[in-house]
């Protein structure tokens, strides 16, 4: 057998994914059917909890953890729920993130096969993809794969003979970045505004109309047919890094060859954006990044040789947060990306809680008037207040703090950048066509 | 007082009867969608967007159905409604244009094709050519940062945008007579 260095890509196909057939002459359903014949629920927790599995949706929660909170009850435990649920979100919506769209369209049988182990492991009896509305190509590729799962009994009951059964929906949602927040993603499903709930109760003892519930990110997931497969001393050798198993990394922006790559888990930015991406493109040089999707803080091309793990990206000062690049050149101006960026927070923002729905706002308003030249000197105290209103702590959800993340960084990074807005009243990023940056001769195309 | 029974009487009035409003086919596909979950109104997204598919936009009488038939308050349905992008309150043109104005585009040419639509077909975001024809919205990052800059016209996403493809895109939609043609 070859050695599976991709395991998660290795079988995409994004013009005509693998049938049910195929995929299992590739491999596939290895990992589900090891699952339900050789183990128990309990040892497939301790086999993905001992494999070192965290959260690929942003957070990087401990999988194993997660689980392990889930109320497990015997056969005949008259208190034991109607229902279980596994859902899987694939509400991707974090600007400069478009992973979870490769797996969905390009194997969506891997996706079938790993929510088959996950709900086997926590006993959960009926799951949910929970899809963005745009991805209407996914939807479709993974109805289709349902349905053949369905008709050869790797869902449905007593799924593969055994005493197993799981029932797995595709939910498509209808645009709201806010969904990808659990909580928020649990309302959605209940037919609710999606605002995010407060947390105690978790979703593993009351989520989905009360019942325990777990939500797990479809890369997350996508690890599991592998680990379940190949155990948890290859998955660990997958990385050199204290993070086990790959990641999947992506660049965009201005670069050469902008794009994604499963590839082990702590490889170096450096490695990613000119390796992999093929550097700037031509006549452009690196500013800055954000390293894990819009609500990172920006790294500096001092930090290039940091491996994106999750614990070296936090002492750099970010997060890992979905791994996707999102690059900055020296001729697109900070001001102008990072007003794009709260603009984003601001029209996604629920509206819940009053830090978020009015900061958030303000924010833009502040920016706007930066960026077009009307700044005051007061804004930069100003925007440092937003960003301390709207911390940690202070906020219902992670939206609002995740906003600050690239705002507070960029005005410590590009500083300049913001000053000269102010000072000379204009963008300095700008064609220089109007009479009144003519005028004043500091502002140059 | 006699001011009070009207108002009454308009309130009664917003009540539709699912039955007399919605087709079979509708009501089935909706039914479905409820079969799958714990409670009626679970399924309220769904509902709205199988109106929206069989009839382009969600009108006011169709939120109204759609409650009676979920058995869910009208407003509870309407806050769900007016919560979500791809949900129409309004009328729409036969395309429904969604450009992405997120960071990766934004960096690698949005404005330009901003401007592009924007004087091709003489509208602003919100607006509806006066045949009809495209409604211009935005849309969050559509995931196609590596194919920026990007747009979603009905199903069907557009990559690699530039001011001449985009207008390319726009003539063949024009000449089109449906999405599905």
């Amino acid at each position: 057998m070859t050695e599976v260095i991709r395991p998660l890509t290795q079988l995409v196909n994004l013009e005509s994914p693998l049938s049910l057939g195929d995929y299992i002459s590739e491999g596939g359903y290895q990992g589900a059917s090891k699952a339900l014949h050789e183990y128990t629920p309990q040892q497939v927790l301790d086999l993905v909890s001992s494999s070192g599995l965290k959260g690929r949706g942003g957070a990087g929660f401990p999988t194993g953890m997660k689980w392990g909170c889930v109320p497990m009850y015997a056969g005949d435990d008259d208190n034991a729920p109607q229902f279980k649920y596994l859902v899987a979100n694939a509400d991707e919506m974090e600007p400069g993130t478009f992973k979870d769209r490769y797996l969905l369209e390009g194997v969506p049988h891997q996706l079938i096969e790993a929510m088959i182990i996950a709900s086997y492991t926590i006993a959960a009896n009926r799951g949910y993809i929970f899809l963005r509305g745009e991805y209407h190509l996914a939807a479709m590729r993974l109805q289709q794969a349902i349905d053949e799962a369905y008709q050869k009994n790797w869902l449905g009951k007593n799924i593969q003979g055994t005493q197993f059964s799981f029932d797995l929906y595709v939910h498509t949602s209808a645009g709201r970045y806010i969904c990808g927040e659990e909580t928020a993603l649990i309302n959605a499903l209940e037919g609710r505004r999606a605002t995010p709930r407060a947390k105690p109760p978790f979703p593993q003892m009351s989520g989905l109309f009360g019942k325990p519930t777990v939500v797990n990110n479809v890369e997350t997931l996508s690890n599991l047919p592998h680990i379940l497969k190949h155990g948890v001393e290859w998955y660990k050798a997958l990385s050199p890094d204290s993070d086990p198993g790959t990641k999947i990394y992506a660049a965009c922006g201005r670069v050469k060859r902008p794009g994604l790559w499963e590839l082990p888990m702590g490889t170096t930015i450096r490695d990613i954006l000119y390796q992999h991406a093929g550097g700037m493109a031509d006549g452009l040089k690196l500013r800055g990044l954000l390293p894990g999707g819009a609500s990172t803080d920006f790294l500096l091309p001092e930090h290039l040789d940091t491996p994106m793990d999750f614990d070296s990206i936090s002492r750099a000062g970010s997060r890992l947060g979905t791994g996707g690049l999102i690059v900055l050149d020296n001729k697109s101006c900070p001001v102008a990306m990072v007003l794009n960026l709260i603009k984003f927070f601001a029209q996604e923002s629920c509206g819940w809680c009053t830090p978020c729905r009015d900061g958030t706002p303000w924010a833009v308003e502040v920016l706007t008037r930066i960026e077009n030249g009307a700044g005051r000197k007061e804004d930069l105290d100003t925007l440092h207040n937003l960003c301390d209103f709207m911390w940690l702590g202070k906020t219902h959800c992670a939206l609002a703090p995740g906003a600050v993340e690239p705002l507070k960084s960029a005005l410590r990074y590009f500083l300049d950048d913001f000053e000269q807005h102010i000072a000379h009243g204009c963008c300095s990023y700008k064609p220089n066509t109007t009479q009144q940056t003519k005028l004043k001769g500091h502002c140059h195309g | 007082m006699k001011s009070d029974v009207i108002s009454m009487e308009k309130i009664l009035t917003v009540t539709i009867d699912y039955r007399r409003y919605l087709s079979t086919s509708e009501i089935a596909a909706i039914e479905h969608e409820v079969s799958i979950m714990e409670t009626r109104e679970a399924a309220g997204i769904e509902a709205l967007k199988i109106i929206q598919e069989h009839r382009g936009w969600v009108s006011d009488d169709s939120l109204f159905a759609i409650a009676d038939l979920l058995n869910m308050p009208e407003a509870e349905l309407e806050g769900v409604a007016t919560f979500y992008n791809l949900i129409y309150r309004q009328a729409v043109g036969q395309f429904v244009i969604h450009l992405c104005d997120s960071v990766a585009c934004h960096l690698t040419g949005y404005e330009q094709i901003y401007q592009t639509i924007k004087a091709h077909l003489g509208i602003d975001y919100g607006q509806t050519t006066v045949d009809g024809k495209f409604t211009f919205l935005t849309n969050v990052c559509l995931g196609g940062c590596d194919k920026a800059p990007s747009m979603m016209i009905g199903k069907h996403h557009y990559q690699y945008l530039t001011p001449e493809s985009v207008v390319d895109i726009l003539d063949i939609l024009t000449k089109q007579e449906s999405e599905h043609d």
